[in-house]
């Protein structure tokens, strides 16, 4: 009797444990919604979300948020439009070609470039990629959008590589093996046979690595300038994650509320992007 | 006129050549072609070998800028960084009078941060994995608890950094303290810990329990002394993946853990504001601009990490050894 009591506790206490994690999300969204709305209420949600002016220190402050939602997008899109087919190439060499010397080199060079603190990113473009475009494209400062992508690519390798890597190993044998039987080369099975039947897989590695590009803060404010202007390649811009973390320190009021406001906005593009991911990940299980 | 008669003649006499070449290589082409017949082996066209060629340089050069970029990337910190280490630098504190900067409280508090993040991580990390491994029932719970993990595992850590300071800061009062940020990073790494446990739960065979069940062991006896010794690989694996998680990260202790550099003992650390060394790079580089001192602490950084991935592996090497 002793013995099932001591047993129901400790399943209680393993339960409560499972639910802290839904808790923790519980607990993010909650605070997020509280925080974020009064500002959204009190701005307009359109003036919000489609002005295209942020003068949040200005006499007549204005809160509109669009040049950080398109900086976010744009800085993203270009880092995947770098970061994805270096990734891609890289997966498959290393699934695939690399003998394994070389594939051991790679995934040792991966797993530290997984591991670098984005401080140190942001510390390196700051010192070498900033004024390199300075003086490449010979433009009064190198701190600018083009930088944030170049910086952004590098971050999201690791994740892009590691998930489509995985992804290419579960590629069952016969489908290549067949491949080869009818004629086609090695090569041309990797690319038109494993990789088509890797894709789910490949698009997850695809969408994290957007998820990872849209929230990373600290590599982007120390190479991206910083001023909240609408985005261009080259001219000094302001990401929606950046936006938040630049002003919070001396914020108050209004201000500090709509800082609450784009970070419940950058929430819900993480939250879609995390379905997708989801999604993705439950068909490759699948195949 | 003249010309276009030499020109005919000439024509005419290449055609003679080349039929004379015909002539005399038609026996030796019938030839060829009879031994490509026995080896069945058609050359591949034009186009499918343009291909193969293109994408095989194109994936030696991705590879190769891939590791390049970490080469660089490591080279030029520990370059730069490394003349800048000294022990004055490790070993004091910062100080305006003397104009002395030194790092030594920032690896204190790293340190606190890092010891006391993980020690209410893990049991609730482990925790959950056994829940999910050992005693979860409901599959509808199961997907929704493993999707909530997903979803924290997510989201950027300047989300944990806010949500950090509304929760612990203001609302529990804890104020801007390493406490705080250590609240923090254990949300931010409960999913890292649990993954980890979970995949190696899964790896202790069934017939272990059994032999356990079958002996009179009650369950959470099973988990006690069958289960939980045998993921601690597992643990460890994510103690390791989390130190370097705890390191690394910056955004989310900027507003809870703040950027104070006092030289404090663990109880009065953790309830005092401190700045750990990502915190301090950022400061030192984009505040003050001292890219020295930023480098010094950089090339620590990038020491750190180095130590944690061959920890990782070679903990990984152990544990399969020891298994096999």
């Amino acid at each position: 009797m002793n013995r099932h009591k001591l047993e129901t506790v400790v399943h209680g206490i393993f339960l409560i444990m499972g639910l802290i994690t839904i808790a923790c999300v519980l607990l993010i969204t909650i605070y997020l919604v509280i925080a974020g709305i009064p500002a959204i209420r009190e701005i307009g949600i359109v003036d919000f979300l489609f002005g295209e002016e942020w003068a949040s220190t200005a006499a007549e402050p204005k809160f509109g948020i669009l040049p950080f939602i398109l900086t976010s997008i744009y800085g993203t899109a270009g880092a995947m439009l770098i970061g994805v087919p270096i990734g891609f190439m890289t997966a498959v060499f290393t699934a695939k070609v690399a003998p394994f010397k070389v594939r051991m080199i790679i995934e040792e060079a991966v797993s530290l470039l997984a591991g670098i603190p984005s401080v140190v990113y942001g510390l390196v473009g700051m010192l070498v990629l900033v004024p390199g475009i300075r003086e490449l494209f010979d433009i009064p400062d190198g701190a600018s959008l083009f930088a944030a992508i170049i910086v952004l690519a590098i971050m999201t390798l690791p994740s892009i590589i590691n998930v489509s890597l995985t992804a290419l190993e579960a590629v069952p044998k016969e489908y290549e093996e067949a491949s080869l039987a009818l004629g086609a080369t090695e090569i041309e099975t990797y690319f038109r046979v494993s990789v088509p039947a890797a894709k789910s897989g490949i698009a997850a590695a695809v969408v994290l690595g957007v998820g990872r590009a849209i929230g990373e803060a600290m590599a982007v404010m120390m190479v991206s300038g910083n001023a909240p202007n609408m985005p261009s390649l080259f001219e000094s811009v302001r990401f929606l994650t950046t936006a938040v973390a630049s002003e919070m320190s001396y914020s108050s009021g209004l201000q500090r509320q709509a800082l609450f406001s784009i970070a419940l906005v950058l929430f819900m593009f993480i939250m879609m992007i995390n379905a997708a991911l989801n999604f993705l990940m439950k068909r490759d299980k699948e195949n | 006129m003249i010309a276009a008669e030499t020109k005919k003649k000439n024509t005419s006499a290449d055609a003679f050549n080349v039929e004379g070449h015909l002539k005399s290589s038609g026996y030796s082409g019938a030839l060829s072609s009879t031994s490509g017949a026995a080896t069945i082996k058609k050359p591949l066209s034009f186009k499918r070998k343009a291909y193969i060629n293109t994408m095989t340089i194109l994936m030696w050069i991705c590879a190769m800028v891939t590791c390049a970029l970490v080469v660089f990337i490591l080279a030029y910190v520990l370059y730069k960084g490394i003349p800048n280490i000294s022990w004055n630098f490790v070993s004091t504190s910062p100080s305006y009078l003397s104009g002395n900067i030194g790092i030594l409280p920032d690896i204190l508090n790293t340190v606190y941060i890092v010891l006391a993040s993980l020690i209410i991580v893990l049991p609730l990390g482990v925790g959950a994995a056994v829940y999910l491994t050992e005693y979860s029932t409901n599959k509808k719970l199961a997907g929704i608890i493993e999707y909530a993990a997903e979803t924290l595992s997510g989201i950027p850590s300047i989300i944990y950094g806010l949500v950090g300071m509304l929760c612990f800061c203001q609302f529990m009062g804890l104020k801007t303290s390493l406490m705080a940020g250590a609240l923090t990073l254990v949300i931010m790494n409960l999913p890292t810990i649990m993954r980890t446990a979970q995949e190696s739960l899964k790896t202790v065979p069934q017939s272990y329990r059994e032999g356990a069940f079958g002996l009179g062991a009650g369950k959470w006896r099973v988990i006690r002394t069958v289960v939980l010794p045998n993921c601690i690989d597992g643990i460890i694996t994510g103690c390791i993946l989390a130190t370097g998680r705890i390191i690394g990260e910056s955004a989310a202790l900027l507003f809870t853990a703040g950027f104070a550099h006092a030289l404090n003992g663990v109880v009065k650390g953790l309830q005092s504001a401190g700045a750990t060394l990502t915190v301090a790079l950022y400061v030192y580089a984009k505040e003050q601009g001292e890219f020295g001192v930023a480098f010094g602490i950089a090339a620590i950084l990038v020491i750190l990490t180095l130590i944690l991935n061959v920890a990782a592996r070679l903990v990984g090497a152990y544990f399969k050894k020891k298994r096999a």
